[in-house]
């Protein structure tokens, strides 16, 4: 269970979480929507331990732990994954050997024996497979020359891999052609458990046809204004943000 | 010593000495090159820091310090890594040790072959260094292919082996290509870790039509030692001088390199990387003269720098009015992972061409946040996040060497560098 409570944070004395609440329980997929600049990434930074935001008030627990509390790679470890909405780029960094270093420290941090290369190779091939992307994305360099939807593609195959008990995706959906948004959909049913649970930020109700959420919350200006079942996906969609927020 | 010298003193009086007795002495034209470089080194000391081309780089330790020369040959032999090549040529304290080198063909030590080779010293051109080394060199390699011919690639070892006293070698390396001959030199510099020596190789290469040579050195000297090297090298039409140099090691380096392009499609690379911890300086200066048409020039140097340290990249490209068409590009790219580390770039471009393609471009900075944001959100903890990062930098500086001995040397060098150095 992931418990945020008054959450409020800033990042260059400028305040951009204004108190979230917001319950995700064990084996649940929640949607957050809304608009352009309202704090959705900052949420999901926030929430992975980004450098660079002053939280001022509020806590974030995650199955009975202070979530704030953790280096990033802590968070990872004990099963936190963040989506980026903009992968980022490693020149000189092989995917293959990124994917196998990550998955490793992991490993490690949690007292799991190490995977070697042929044990890795074969795990990446069937995610990769279950993807329906070529092999040659492990011997490219992390998101170096990738398409916008090559690296959202990539995401998922990390999250595959890692096999996350709390996955946040942000805007994972942007930039896939029909046929991916379907596949990488899937990436995250095959997931969906009573030990996974989800963030899936978007801008589209299309997603949440394929991810169908628990919960849809709406946040705007800092703070979740509203929260619905799915169908309030569908409302926003017809209706706007301004609308529904005044509902 | 005295100001007028310039920290050269002692060399020239140590000169005066030896004159007879250095290898050449009954050879004109070498003796006259001693002279000459005498008087440069007279009349300029050792280069200062008011002389433009020497703005970053302070030979003040190296005028401080007492050296001598080697005049007698080691005893024992050193130990030596293995072989990476079937042909290797090792060289201690800048002699050519025969008994420990597998010499390829047209291959020969300088001093036997003073009378063929000395046509190709080149004069000093008012370099002190050069002239330094013209002064006092007593050895050095004499590679002289012939038209057509394929020398593979060829190991070269320098080692420097006296233990305490400061010494100075100062090799001179002729090696000349012929009309269509190839050649791969991979070259390795290393020394004892605590030995002040001085290492003042200069190369004189000249690549004739359609030849091509690459040259890939590696800088591995001991962290007391001073290597200043200067390479000078002419390319015929349609040749190629293909250099890549790497600055490991040693207390304060200078890697000089002076290219003209002499004919149509003659082409340079001079790529390197300097890996520059706490204590050491490294500088990389090159000066490409493109003096003829239609020839393109590739220069890539990648510096990282740890602790104090100091790194410096001079890059000059001339291109002269009868040099049209030229394609140069030049970038330099500087990583700098402590406060107190520091990079001098001055890259300078002088175009008297009108139809030329000329790009150049610099960055300098810190480890991408993001980048490392993005490792440790998947796992991996700080430390080795920017392990990778740095390793990344470094690898990609190496990424265009192609050979595949010249690739396992600079791996060996490059790998694990930042958990040693700096971590
Ligand atoms: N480093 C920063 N300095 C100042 N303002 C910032 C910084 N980073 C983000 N912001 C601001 O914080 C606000 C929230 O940004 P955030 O990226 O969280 O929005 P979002 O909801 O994800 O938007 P989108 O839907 O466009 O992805 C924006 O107004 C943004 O400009
Ligand atoms: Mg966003």
């Amino acid at each position: 269970m992931l418990r945020i409570e008054g959450l409020t944070a800033e990042i260059e004395g400028k305040q951009i979480l204004k108190g979230i609440d917001l319950e995700v329980p064990k084996g649940e997929i929640h949607a957050i929507m809304g608009p352009n600049g309202s704090g959705k990434s900052t949420l999901s930074y926030v929430l992975s331990g980004r450098e660079g935001y002053d939280i001022t008030g509020g806590s974030v627990t995650w199955n009975g732990q202070d979530l704030l509390a953790m280096e990033p790679e802590e968070r990872a470890a004990a099963g936190l994954f963040l989506a980026f909405q903009y992968p980022v780029e490693l020149p000189g960094v092989g995917n293959a050997n990124f994917l196998r270093t990550a998955l490793n420290a992991q490993r490690r941090a949690r007292g799991e024996k190490e995977v070697d290369a042929m044990a890795f190779l074969k795990l990446a091939r069937e995610k990769l497979k279950q993807l329906q992307m070529s092999d040659e994305m492990l011997k490219r360099n992390v998101n170096v020359g990738f398409s916008g939807g090559e690296k959202k593609r990539n995401e998922v195959l990390q999250m595959a891999l890692m096999n996350p008990s709390m996955a946040i995706l942000d805007e994972t959906d942007s930039g896939l052609d029909i046929d991916a948004l379907r596949i990488v959909s899937e990436g995250v049913n095959a997931l969906r458990g009573p030990d996974f649970s989800a963030l899936v930020i978007t801008h589209y109700q299309r997603l949440l046809n394929y991810i169908v959420p628990d919960r849809v919350h709406v946040l705007m200006g800092g703070r979740i204004v509203r929260s619905g079942g799915k169908e309030l996906a569908e409302e926003l969609e017809a209706q706007g943000y301004g609308q529904a927020s005044a509902a | 010593m005295n100001a007028v010298t310039g920290g050269a003193g002692g060399f020239l009086s140590r000169f005066e000495g030896l004159r007879d007795r250095l290898p050449g002495a009954s050879l004109e034209r070498v003796r006259a090159l001693r002279e000459a470089g005498a008087a440069t080194l007279r009349a300029k000391g050792l280069p200062g820091r008011r002389v433009e081309e020497w703005r970053y780089t302070d030979l003040a330790p190296v005028a401080q310090a007492h050296f001598t020369e080697a005049l007698t040959a080691v005893g024992e032999s050193p130990a030596l890594p293995a072989a990476r090549a079937p042909n290797r040529i090792v060289f201690v304290d800048g002699r050519l040790a025969e008994h420990l080198s597998q010499l390829p063909p047209h291959a020969a030590p300088l001093a036997a072959r003073l009378e063929a080779a000395q046509e190709l010293l080149a004069e000093d051109g008012g370099l002190p260094l050069v002239g330094l080394n013209a002064m006092m060199f007593e050895d050095g390699l004499f590679l002289d292919l012939p038209e057509g011919a394929d020398a593979g690639t060829v190991e070269v070892l320098n080692l420097a082996a006296h233990g305490e006293r400061p010494i100075a070698f100062h090799p001179r390396h002729v090696i000349r290509l012929a009309p269509g001959a190839k050649l791969t030199i991979v070259e390795t510099s290393t020394g004892p870790a605590g030995a002040a020596y001085l290492h003042n190789p200069v190369y004189d290469i000249r690549v004739a039509e359609g030849a091509s040579f690459t040259h890939v050195r590696v800088q591995r000297e001991g962290r007391a030692a001073f290597q200043l090297s200067t390479i000078r090298a002419r390319v015929a039409a349609g040749g190629t001088y293909d250099n890549f140099t790497l600055n490991a090691g040693g207390r304060l380096v200078r890697n000089e390199i002076h290219v003209v392009l002499e004919g149509p499609k003659a082409a340079a690379h001079m790529n390197g990387a300097q890996l520059v911890a706490d204590g050491q300086h490294a500088d990389t200066t090159t000066f490409l003269d493109h003096a003829a048409p239609d020839c393109p020039s590739r220069q890539t140097v990648k510096t990282v720098l740890a602790g104090k340290s100091r790194g410096v990249f001079q890059g000059k490209i001339l291109v002269r009015q009868a040099a049209q068409r030229t394609d140069g590009y030049q970038m330099n790219q500087a990583l700098l992972l402590s406060e107190e580390a520091e990079i001098d770039a001055k890259p300078q471009l002088e175009i008297y061409a009108d139809d030329v393609k000329c790009s150049h471009g610099a960055t300098v900075g810190a480890l991408d946040p993001e980048q490392l944001f993005y490792l440790r959100a998947r796992g991996i903890p700080a430390e080795e996040a920017r392990a990778i990062l740095v390793q990344a930098f470094l690898t990609e500086a190496v990424e265009g060497v192609t050979d595949p001995i010249a690739q396992a040397a600079l791996e060996e060098a490059v790998s694990g560098w930042w958990e040693r150095e700096a971590a």
